[in-house]
């Protein structure tokens, strides 16, 4: 189970996925993230993006190779203890819609904390003040803010308050999925230059995923799905 | 519990849904609640349509067909019991005591009763219940008439009322008992009972009203009794419709009641009126059962619409069902929070429900009692009605598994790709 490079943040070896009855869309020989790295995944839609992120989250199984986060082979885990490992460890943004309607903003925040225990014992002391500390790491200190419904928010609040959330009890690993591709140019590096400096106050590594490769220059690495899946290749 | 809290935002958040869904619940649970207590109550009432009689004796017939004529004036006897077998068992040691009750004529559709004042000393109803007089008093002279609640009060008759009986049962009869009125001095409270649309006259007052009678037609002019020369003549019947017995000890219910059905001078029977009232029951009660039916499938089509309602919700809630699971809820929290849902729109429907039937009790409390004589007792819930309200919350979190088994499938082959 230990890896023995326990240095790798993600580490993806032999990976085969296909939908039940239809063609491969996941081959990927090697991928591999270093702890701390930022990392930029060039994917345009339909490159099986969604589901190379379906399986790095333990959602998905893959048919053959293996998975591991953080030196545990996460593929080899029962369905539950995925589900464990994912809330304790993984902070996800996606494109849009993060966010549960019916919660406000800082119940959103403090979400992961209700599902792992361990997540919210990292964040030691206040859970409120915590989330509300990352809300204005992000941008979004006005106490007004924190009652609204998030429906009443701008999409780039809604994006920093996922943001937030993701970061909440310092996960090792972040996974942004599109998350600036809802917002405009400036924004979006703004937004960026915020997830960035965070996940490096808190030693995550950063995962983005994104089909814009205008933001590249500003990750340590850039690779293109493209070039990692041989699957749908002709 | 985390999740609990999840469920009831989430439903707050469709609140209009959610207050339908439970208000179409509620209504249903309403609706059974009050069918399950208005046939308590039925019940109930119907077995208390007498009590304190051991036995009602008439000529031999069914058991059904003697209590309905001799307890509901429903129906006539085919046979009258002959006053001399009536003398007998009146004084017999163990019985203590007889009411005689003749029947046949009628006032204005109201059956008339010839009896005698221990009807009013020893009938009861409704467990202990005895006769209350709401005007006046118990008949005295022989053209005197105590007469129910809805006699007075459909007919407007009040005490000092003159009133003239018609010979047989019609409502409109051509012969009429016009020589011999009757003074009303007696009107009696509302019993919920066969009583109230009965008019009470002596025993006597019957031989008197008939004495010039012969085959159904009055002697011709000549040879008429007045009702003064009646006074002077012997006015014993030669028989009466039936009579009810009390036992001076229960214990010998049973003995009078063979001994009565194997008489051999007349053909008679003996019937035990708690018996006989259930075997009644059990044949008009089905219309109750009906009705229970009824409202079980107004309850089940409570809890489909709301399956309804929250099937339909589900597809526009895989976004959150996806976002929940990333932040690490898994399947089992994804079921639970749908099982969850159903069981508090079911819990909320349930106890609106029984808010709405008890408020309609209440309300409709005095009404039914002043015009059906139906004694509805809101009581507490009983063990009967706790078993039904779970029964039907158990039934939603069982249909609840259908939409939870749903997400739990979508969150599976949705995994982390929020689909919109």
């Amino acid at each position: 189970m230990t890896d023995s490079t326990p240095a790798l943040a993600i580490r993806a070896r032999d990976l085969l996925f296909a939908w039940p009855g239809k063609a491969l869309v996941i081959e990927i020989e090697q991928f591999s993230v270093a702890r701390g790295e930022r990392v930029f995944l060039r994917g345009p839609s339909g490159s099986g993006k969604s589901t190379l992120l379906g399986l790095l989250g333990g959602v998905l199984t893959p048919a053959r190779g293996e998975v591991s986060l953080l030196g545990i082979e996460i593929s080899a885990l029962s369905a539950s203890a995925r589900d464990r490992f994912r809330g304790e460890h993984l902070g996800f943004i996606f494109q849009m819609f993060n966010l549960i309607p019916y919660l406000s903003v800082l119940e959103n925040v403090l979400l992961p904390a209700g599902f792992s225990p361990a997540r919210a014992a990292r964040v030691g002391g206040d859970l409120q003040a915590e989330g509300r500390r990352l809300l204005a790491a992000l941008g979004l200190g006005a106490s007004d803010l924190l009652g609204r419904p998030v429906t009443e928010l701008s999409i780039g609040q809604q994006q920093r308050v996922a943001a937030a959330r993701a970061l909440l009890g310092k996960p090792e690993i972040i996974v942004a999925d599109e998350p600036t591709s809802s917002l405009d140019h400036d924004a979006r590096e703004d937004f960026l230059q915020l997830l960035m400096s965070e996940c490096r106050t808190q030693g995550s590594t950063l995962l983005f995923v994104s089909h814009d490769t205008s933001l590249g220059h500003l990750f340590d690495r850039v690779v293109s799905l493209g070039d990692l899946n041989r699957a749908g290749r002709t | 519990m985390k999740t609990l809290l999840l469920a009831l935002r989430s439903l707050r958040n469709r609140r209009t849904t959610a207050l339908l869904t439970i208000s179409a619940i509620a209504i249903s649970v309403a609706l059974l609640l009050g069918v399950e207590k208005m046939r308590t109550a039925a019940r109930e009432g119907f077995a208390n349509t007498v009590s304190g009689v051991d036995l009602i004796v008439g000529a031999r017939s069914g058991q059904l067909n003697l209590l309905l004529y001799s307890v509901f004036r429903v129906g006539d006897a085919t046979a009258n019991v002959s006053w001399q077998s009536y003398q007998k068992i009146a004084r017999h040691p163990d019985v203590e005591w007889t009411i005689p009750i003749s029947l046949g004529d009628s006032y204005r559709g109201f059956r008339v009763m010839g009896t005698t004042d221990q009807y009013f000393e020893h009938y009861r109803f409704a467990g202990e219940r005895k006769m209350v007089f709401a005007a006046g008093r118990p008949f005295t002279d022989l053209y005197d008439a105590v007469i129910g609640a809805d006699v007075a009060q459909q007919l407007g008759c009040k005490a000092s009322s003159k009133i003239i009986i018609a010979h047989g049962l019609g409502n409109v009869s051509f012969a009429q008992h016009e020589d011999k009125p009757f003074t009303v001095v007696g009107v009696l409270e509302r019993t919920g009972t066969p009583i109230d649309r009965t008019v009470h006259v002596g025993l006597e007052a019957i031989t008197a009203i008939h004495i010039d009678w012969q085959s159904g037609m009055q002697a011709l002019p000549g040879g008429r009794v007045s009702a003064e020369e009646a006074r002077a003549r012997d006015l014993t019947p030669e028989s009466i419709t039936a009579f009810m017995v009390g036992m001076r000890s229960k214990v010998m219910t049973f003995t009078m009641q063979r001994a009565i059905n194997e008489y051999r001078q007349e053909p008679l029977l003996a019937i035990i009126p708690g018996v006989a009232l259930t075997q009644l029951w059990n044949l008009v009660g089905i219309a109750d059962t009906a009705l229970m039916i009824v409202a079980a499938f107004v309850v089940l089509a409570g809890l489909l619409g709301m399956l309804t309602a929250i099937l339909t919700s589900l597809n526009e809630r895989r976004r959150e069902m996806a976002i929940l699971r990333s932040v690490g809820a898994r399947p089992r929290h994804v079921f639970t929070l749908l099982v969850a849902e159903t069981g508090m729109l079911a819990s909320a429907g349930v106890a609106a429900g029984v808010a709405i039937c008890y408020s309609l009790i209440f309300a409709g409390k005095p009404l039914l009692e002043r015009r059906f004589g139906i004694f509805l007792d809101p009581g507490g819930l009983t063990g009967y009605d706790f078993a039904i309200l779970g029964t039907i919350i158990v039934s939603a979190l069982l249909i609840g598994v259908l939409p939870a088994w749903r997400a739990y499938r979508n969150t599976l082959s949705d995994g982390l790709t929020i689909r919109v």
